[in-house]
């Protein structure tokens, strides 16, 4: 087990250097170089050499490589051009806040998307059946800043129940130790703190959570419809097994597996997904961050982002796969 | 051991999951629906691959819905000149529209109402039908043409090629894909074309990904083995026996693709990646411009997001079908 994980966090290593490389021409391939990018409408001549200078544009492509990655080990991935704080500051400012809400869309996709699946495939072919698959169908064609709108217009502008856009009310003095708001609303005892940003988290997790809502509820239905018929299910019957032991033990065990794995990369998929729902909520999360970043040119912030979410997309992934020995002694033997 | 751990990138039923659009409705194997005693006749003529999914197609419903949907949105997008009663970027109705007020369904000479330009909606709609054609179309074209160059180049040959090919693919993986075409559209400037580039391109690693293991499937066959002994040459294996067999995932995924480019088009556009002046008639850029009046014009953000959806449908129900209808447990006889 232990050298599976040494084996995969080499093999993630690898795959980071070369994301760093291409990241870093990305960079540099820039139309005009990042200079030009960077100051937009006020690209003079001297205010684009100085800025070659002040970054080391103007330096060799190899050096500049060296200089960049030899700063990125220390911790150091520069400031972002428009607040001038380092990008690694923003990024834990803003990672908890993303982190809460892609757990809170995927528990919200996993409680509703296992049971839904599982009661479609019992009911296959009636009005139950249709219904998850229409629903599903319809998690993945709306998109999801679309349902994002919907959901703000109906519960936060018609009905006023939710908050429109935010992390938190900011009228609330609330103490902010580790910037997961919910934990810290917990340990400063601040319940109505934390409560007002349960609410906030209610819209954009759903909305965010539509997506692997639809895959999570199709995947468990088709293992599910495959696992009911096995010979091992039927003789289980046949031995007189009772219908919850036969639901818990012999069907759900068995069709969890390509659910587990779905679950992970959803959750990967997530945090990148973000960037829509945060930007229509105004939630201050990655996503949003990378929207900002988007729209002011801010590379450094761009780069550092992609690069950190690619390393928690392939966390996730790597969990999920030792996750699958402990679901499936049968990957454990070998 | 790794040899055990389940591809990450593929679905027990080898479907990829690439983006929003791969999810729907599969059915298991063994679950097919009943075969009336047409296709015993097919079979018996030794009808090809394509030509039985062909007649599986006709008898879908899902299959039939989706390829009305898709008829609709390209004769709407083709026609759009003379289906539209003003040019997309026109605003006919400037004068109706007032900050505090936007003419909605129902006003009189425009359906479906204005928009806070005073652009006619309908009009948008149609010449929005147009641009997301455009760009699903050429984005997955481009999408398609790479992936299958390094796909073939990587199944064909194997060996270095093959691993240099599939490391660059697996970097590019582990960037999530939308995130991937925000990137590329970051660079390629905001413009029309800068999407089209940025979500064709993302699509690159996914197409050549899939292409390879459907290559590699097919490698082992008895007829690759038949065509080796007659002594072909590994080029003309690759394109005339390899390829063209392996090429079903391919075109399902292609399918599905098309329902995501159009998705990704409007979030780029959502995101200002599309460029253009704000009453560009852009199903995405119409939503969102309607961002800002959502209490007071929400029909501004329904309107082109339902036109999305639809589109969207249309696409994934015939790709969802198609993978069906090509399925090798779902065609046993």
């Amino acid at each position: 087990m232990l050298k599976f994980i040494i084996k995969r966090l080499g093999l993630l290593l690898l795959t980071l250097f070369g994301l760093s490389i291409l990241l870093f021409l990305w960079v540099r391939a820039l139309p005009g170089g990042p200079a030009t990018a960077m100051l937009g409408e006020r690209a003079t001549p001297e205010a684009i050499a100085a800025i070659n200078k002040a970054y080391g544009f103007d330096r060799p492509i190899l050096e500049q490589y060296v200089t960049y990655m030899g700063k990125v080990i220390t911790g150091d991935f520069g400031n972002s051009t428009q607040s001038q704080r380092p990008v690694l500051t923003q990024f834990f400012n803003q990672f908890p806040a993303t982190a809460e809400l892609a757990l809170f869309a995927i528990l919200f996709a996993v409680l509703i998307g296992i049971p839904l699946g599982y009661w479609a495939a019992k009911n296959y072919g009636k009005w139950q059946d249709n219904f998850s698959v229409i629903l599903s169908l319809l998690g993945v064609v709306i998109p999801v800043f679309f349902l994002a709108f919907i959901l703000k217009w109906i519960f936060a502008v018609q009905l006023g129940w939710l908050p429109t856009s935010g992390r938190q009310d900011v009228g609330l003095d609330a103490t902010h130790y580790t910037n997961f708001f919910l934990l810290d609303g917990l340990i400063t005892a601040e319940f109505d703190a934390g409560w007002d940003a349960f609410k906030h988290l209610i819209l954009p997790g759903i909305a965010l959570g539509s997506i692997p809502l639809a895959i999570i509820t199709r995947i468990t239905r088709a293992a599910v419809l495959e696992v009911q018929g096995a010979d091992y299910v039927r003789t289980a019957k046949a031995k007189g097994m009772t219908p919850s032991i036969l639901r818990d033990r012999f069907i759900l065990r068995n069709a969890m597996l390509p659910v587990a794995t779905t679950v992970g990369l959803q959750l990967g998929l997530l945090f990148a997904g973000a960037v829509l729902t945060e930007t229509v909520f105004a939630y201050q999360g990655l996503g949003y961050g990378i929207a900002q970043a988007i729209t002011n040119a801010d590379y450094p912030v761009l780069q550092a982002y992609i690069m950190f979410i690619a390393v928690i997309y392939a966390l996730i992934n790597l969990v999920v796969d030792l996750l699958y020995g402990v679901i499936d002694p049968r990957v454990r033997v070998k | 051991m790794s040899a055990n751990i389940p591809d990450p990138n593929l679905l027990p039923d080898g479907a990829p999951v690439t983006g929003t659009a791969s999810a729907a409705v599969t059915e298991p194997a063994g679950k097919a629906p009943k075969k009336d005693a047409g296709d015993t006749r097919h079979s018996d003529r030794g009808t090809s691959i394509w030509g039985e999914a062909f007649q599986r197609l006709r008898r879908s419903p899902m299959a039939i819905s989706g390829a009305i949907i898709i008829f609709l949105f390209i004769l709407v997008a083709i026609f759009a000149p003379i289906l539209a009663p003003y040019p997309g970027e026109a605003t006919p109705g400037m004068r109706l529209v007032t900050p505090t007020n936007i003419p909605g369904i129902g006003t009189p000479g425009y359906p479906l109402g204005l928009d806070n330009f005073g652009g006619d909606v309908v009009s948008k709609l149609i010449w929005g039908a147009r641009s997301s054609l455009l760009v699903g179309v050429i984005s997955t074209c481009i999408g398609l043409v790479g992936g299958l160059f390094l796909g073939a180049l990587a199944g064909g040959f194997g060996g270095w090629i093959d691993t240099v090919i599939m490391r660059i693919v697996d970097i590019l993986l582990s960037v999530p894909n939308l995130l991937m075409a925000v990137s590329i559209a970051a660079i390629a400037g905001q413009s029309p074309f800068a999407v089209m580039i940025a979500i064709g391109a993302a699509q690159i690693p996914v197409f050549a990904r899939l292409l390879r293991s459907s290559m590699l499937q097919q490698r082992g066959a008895d007829y690759i083995l038949a065509a080796q002994t007659l002594g072909l040459g590994r080029g003309k294996i690759t394109m005339s026996h390899l390829l063209p067999n392996a090429l079903g995932p391919v075109i399902v995924q292609a399918t599905l693709a098309l329902a995501t480019a159009v998705i990704d088009a409007a979030a780029l556009s959502f995101l200002g990646l599309g460029g253009g002046v704000p009453q560009t008639a852009e199903w995405g850029r119409m939503l969102t411009v309607a961002q800002n009046f959502l209490s007071s014009a929400p029909q501004l953000a329904f309107l082109p997001g339902i036109c999305i959806a639809i589109t969207a449908l249309g696409f994934t129900l015939l790709g969802e079908s198609l993978r069906e209808a090509l399925d090798p447990k779902a065609r046993k006889r």
